[in-house]
């Protein structure tokens, strides 16, 4: 793509051995320059010169436009980019991980805030970065489109005029015809042929002037077409992310085993839509979580990944709308469930120990799976349960540890052992109080705030703390001054699921295939122009006296500009038998050399 | 990724896994060899360019006699200074004297490849999968196809200027890896169980090697260049050894079109990489650290082949533009890897 963009028809194309370099000529560039300084001083004569009319706005629209369209302006927002890509990996960035531009802040609160005034912590969607990337497609697309005109125009012209002289070319040459070779018009056909059947678009042309006769042909014009097909499919490709981000929606939701899921605004835990999203956009599909099971390697000697996850498998009922018959799928880590347009993802899971706690008038005040959140590889997890509906107004809270292989430590501390529950047990503290539920201010389920709350049990207090275990005695505990009771009465395990919809996705696959087919073709479709040209030899030997001439020019980047040369050579001297090569020149040998000296 | 299965085993075969690592060591020392003779070669490349232009003498002197009607025999001389000993083709000349150094050292390379080859193998089949599932394998496969691409190079093009390059680089690569990533065979994590990781990073490898070898490149280019200015002001040439290596242009070109593969290579990775993101994680570009450099490296590279078509850019200044995009693919492969959390920290150092 690169060595061509900014390289278009040439001006005078007709007249190839003026100065039309081998590869990635820069002509445009220079042209567009010295409109570029034509302008600029056009600017500078009105300032000076009352009676001149200025520049004017739209002559300064002009300018500037065709300062962005140059390939230097190009090739400098390329590497800004790069470089304002750059603070994207040092900061952490809000759309990944807000929790850490939180304590980034918190941590630095002078840099911080500069920083996050600076849109640092957003740098893909600040405003620098964003006009960074749209003024390079604008360039871009500033820059292609007059060069689609121009190659449209250019592939329905015939090839290029004969040059008078080819020795300027990179590869030239004479072949000397035998006495008995067929007339001028017939070896000319031939010669049409034998690049036709190159793939060549060829043209004859009748002796005129000093010229012989000549054929003129061109090859490789979907080099240009790959090139602009790149570009396009770029334009393409950042189209429909900005369309797929517009419409789409992303939300996420846990499930616990045995739970279900429909989808709708109501049943996420978390959702962020996109700005033009439409709720009705939402499939009604629903998902139920049958089981989920976790493989452990369970090998040893493997470098510390003993005991670490191979293998994640959720096992889930789906419908794909209240109606529809239920179907059971699988949903793994490279597999997501892909239903209605929206697509289903495993991005975490844990233990939710059963829990039911009943108050001091003996009724049950929570009964059911408590979300505990892993906090290592072994899964010891952090649980928190509040339980405000009590019979006597007063609430209850516990807070610990989920422990899925208990052992203990010489002191009498617990730690789990292994990620599988062989040994599950809860390690908890209980409060009583009020848990600040009641005034509708929105809680985090998952932290709870002991300074309003009395201690109940406690490690460090007499009573102790709770250890419940999944034995006929360990699993029930009786809260000290007859406040309730807790019981442990089972382990399930929940998934964490992320649901996607982006309507603009399949649309960036096919502009990525189409940008990779335009580039494979832009960089790989050599472009070449050959010609050929009857003279009378002047030397005048006793042989028939008439050459073939030839001259190769590359547009471009083409290293097998030379053997294209020889592979045509050894055609005309099996078209033409007896014929005799007499001069050739190749840029590979730097040296023209005539062989009959 | 729909249906295809999951690769990799869950259970590995350890003791072939050791016999890997012992004959990834024993390759590694070979290669260590291999490199001391090629910087023999090179200590003594001032014998041997005064062997190469006495014979290109007798050559030439040969060549003007005359030559048989119809063969066109290229004589190798380089446009830009006269007495470089590689042309612009980088084909061998059939009449220079035989680098004995040289030689043996590319003997010795073919073995250390052997050997490499065979530990690659033991490794992958220990492992149940592709051997590029962490650090340690992705650098060891990595370093085996930058010196087979090396010796089946050397098969078409005289780039035994080279040499001490690629075996510097190789001995390098299996360092960090046997030294500082060395990592036992383990099974894969669930993230990385998908046919993906198979297509998706081997071509990662290819292009980072194709990088590397375009990187060697941009370096000599420099040094040509430079000397090139020096002794076309008529100064003394301090570097008489560069005369092995082609002119600073045809080193331009050649870097080129390998670089021009290799951004499509490259290309092709990201957006398989985007389509595998899509399928693991539920998003197909996140900006996740290595996809930021990943993103990094493109348009560097982009700029690279931008810059051939824009004046005041080539020469130089394009060879620093390679270069400084070499740079971000190490720094992409070992600081993202090992420093950034991320979801690619799939180094397996702990």
């Amino acid at each position: 793509m690169a060595d061509s963009l900014k390289d278009p028809e040439l001006p005078g194309a007709g007249d190839a051995t003026e100065g039309d370099a081998p590869a990635g000529g820069s002509a445009a560039p220079s042209g567009t320059k010295k409109a570029a300084k034509r302008a600029a001083k056009a600017a500078k004569a009105a300032k000076n010169d009352v009676a001149v009319p200025a520049l004017g706005f739209w002559g300064m629209i002009r300018w500037a436009w065709t300062q962005l369209t140059t390939m230097k302006t190009a090739l400098f927002l390329l590497l800004l980019l790069a470089v304002a890509a750059v603070p994207g990996s040092l900061f952490p960035q809000r759309s990944q991980s807000p929790e850490k531009v939180v304590q980034y802040i918190k941590d630095n609160p002078f840099w911080g805030n500069v920083l996050d005034k600076a849109q640092f912590f957003d740098v893909f969607t600040s405003a620098w970065f964003s006009a960074i990337y749209l003024l390079l497609f604008i360039s871009l697309v500033g820059c292609v489109m007059p060069r689609t005109k121009q190659h449209w125009q250019a592939s329905r012209r015939p090839p290029a005029r004969t040059p008078a002289r080819f020795n300027r070319l990179p590869e030239s040459g004479a072949l000397e015809l035998p006495v008995d070779a067929p007339s001028d018009e017939e070896v000319i056909k031939r010669l049409e042929k034998v690049l036709k059947s190159r793939r060549y678009r060829v043209q004859a042309r009748e002796a005129h002037g000093r010229v012989g006769a000549s054929v003129g042909a061109e090859r490789g014009y979907s080099r240009e077409w790959g090139n602009l097909l790149f570009h396009y499919s770029l334009v393409g490709v950042l189209v429909s992310v900005a369309v797929g981000g517009m419409f789409g929606y992303s939300g996420q939701r846990i499930l616990i085993e045995g739970e279900g899921f429909t989808n709708t605004l109501v049943a996420y835990d978390q959702f962020s839509p996109g700005n033009r999203f439409n709720a009705e956009t939402l499939a009604p599909f629903s998902v139920q979580l049958n089981k989920f099971s976790i493989e452990f390697n369970r090998q040893e000697r493997t470098d510390g990944k003993y005991g670490t996850p191979v293998d994640y498998t959720a096992d889930v009922t789906v419908k794909d709308s209240p109606d529809a018959g239920a179907r059971t799928e699988t949903i793994k880590v490279n597999h997501p469930l892909r239903v209605d347009g929206a697509d289903v993802y495993l991005v975490g899971n844990g233990y939710a120990p059963v829990i039911t706690v009943k108050d001091s008038e003996g009724k049950v005040a929570f009964q059911g799976p408590v979300v505990a959140v892993p906090q290592n590889g072994t899964y010891m997890s952090l649980m928190v349960l509040k339980v405000p509906d009590t019979s006597t107004g007063e609430q209850l809270a516990f807070q610990g540890f989920l422990l899925p292989t208990t052992l203990y430590n010489a002191d009498g501390s617990a730690y789990s052992a292994d990620p599988d529950s062989n040994n599950p047990t809860l390690q908890l503290n209980s409060f009583y109080g009020d848990l600040g539920l009641d005034d509708g201010t929105p809680q985090n389920v998952y932290v709870l705030d002991t300074s309003k709350l009395k201690e109940l049990n406690n490690r460090k207090l007499d009573v102790g703390g709770i250890v419940l275990g999944n034995t006929e005695k360990s699993h029930t505990y009786e809260l000290p001054d007859g406040k309730g009771s807790i019981s442990f009465d089972g382990l399930k395990r929940y998934v964490g699921i992320e649901i996607h919809r982006d309507p603009g996705k399949a649309w960036v696959g096919t502009f990525a295939v189409l940008a990779v087919l335009g580039l494979a073709i832009s960089l790989f479709v050599p472009r070449r122009r050959v010609w050929f040209k009857l003279a009378d030899n002047a030397s005048g030997t006793e042989r028939g006296g008439r050459t073939i001439e030839y001259g190769l020019l590359a547009r471009g980047e083409d290293p097998r500009l030379a053997a294209e040369a020889k592979a045509l050579r050894d055609i005309l001297k099996k078209e033409f038998p007896g014929l005799t090569q007499v001069e050739v020149t190749s840029t590979i040998t730097t040296t023209q050399r005539t062989l009959r000296d | 990724m729909g249906i295809l299965p999951a690769i990799g085993a869950k259970e590995v075969n350890l003791e072939l896994g050791s016999l890997s690592e012992l004959l990834m060591l024993l390759a590694a020392m070979v290669y260590a060899v291999a490199l001391i003779l090629w910087a023999l070669d090179l200590v003594r490349s001032s014998r041997t360019v005064r062997e190469l232009e006495a014979s290109l003498k007798a050559e030439e002197s040969k060549q003007l006699v005359g030559v048989g009607s119809g063969a066109v025999r290229t004589r190798h001389e380089n446009a830009e200074v006269d007495g470089q000993l590689v042309d612009d083709t980088m084909a061998y000349d059939r009449s220079a004297p035989r680098r004995g150094g040289a030689r043996v050292a590319i003997a010795v390379m073919i073995l250390a490849v052997a050997v490499h080859l065979v530990a690659v193998i033991t490794r992958s089949i220990a492992a149940g999968r592709v051997p590029w599932g962490n650090m340690y394998e992705f650098m060891t496969t990595g370093a085996f196809i930058v010196a087979a691409v090396f010796l089946v190079a050397l098969i078409f093009k005289d780039i035994r200027f080279m040499g001490v390059f690629v075996a510097g680089l190789v001995v390098v690569m299996m360092c960090a890896a046997t030294m500082g990533f060395a990592t036992p065979v383990q099974p894969l994590q669930p993230a990385l169980q998908s046919p993906w990781l198979i297509i998706h990073v081997s071509l990662a490898v290819i292009a980072s090697a194709l990088f590397t070898l375009t990187f060697a490149m941009a370096v000599l280019q420099l040094i040509q260049s430079r000397r090139q200015k020096v002794l076309a002001a008529g100064g003394e040439d301090k570097l008489p050894w560069m005369r092995l290596v082609p002119s600073a242009t045809s080193l331009e070109n050649a870097a080129y079109r390998i670089n021009a593969l290799a951004f499509v290579l490259w290309t092709i990775t990201v957006i398989l990489g985007a389509v595998w993101a899509e399928a693991a994680w539920g998003r197909y570009w996140g900006w996740d650290v290595k996809e930021v450099w990943s993103f990094i490296i493109w348009v560097l590279y982009a700029g690279y082949l931008h810059a051939r078509a824009t004046r005041g850019w080539t020469g130089n200044r394009s060879a620093w533009l390679s270069i400084v995009g070499y740079a971000c693919v190490i720094f992409n492969f070992t600081a993202v890897n090992i420093i950034f959390p991320g979801y690619h920290s799939y180094a397996g150092v702990s």
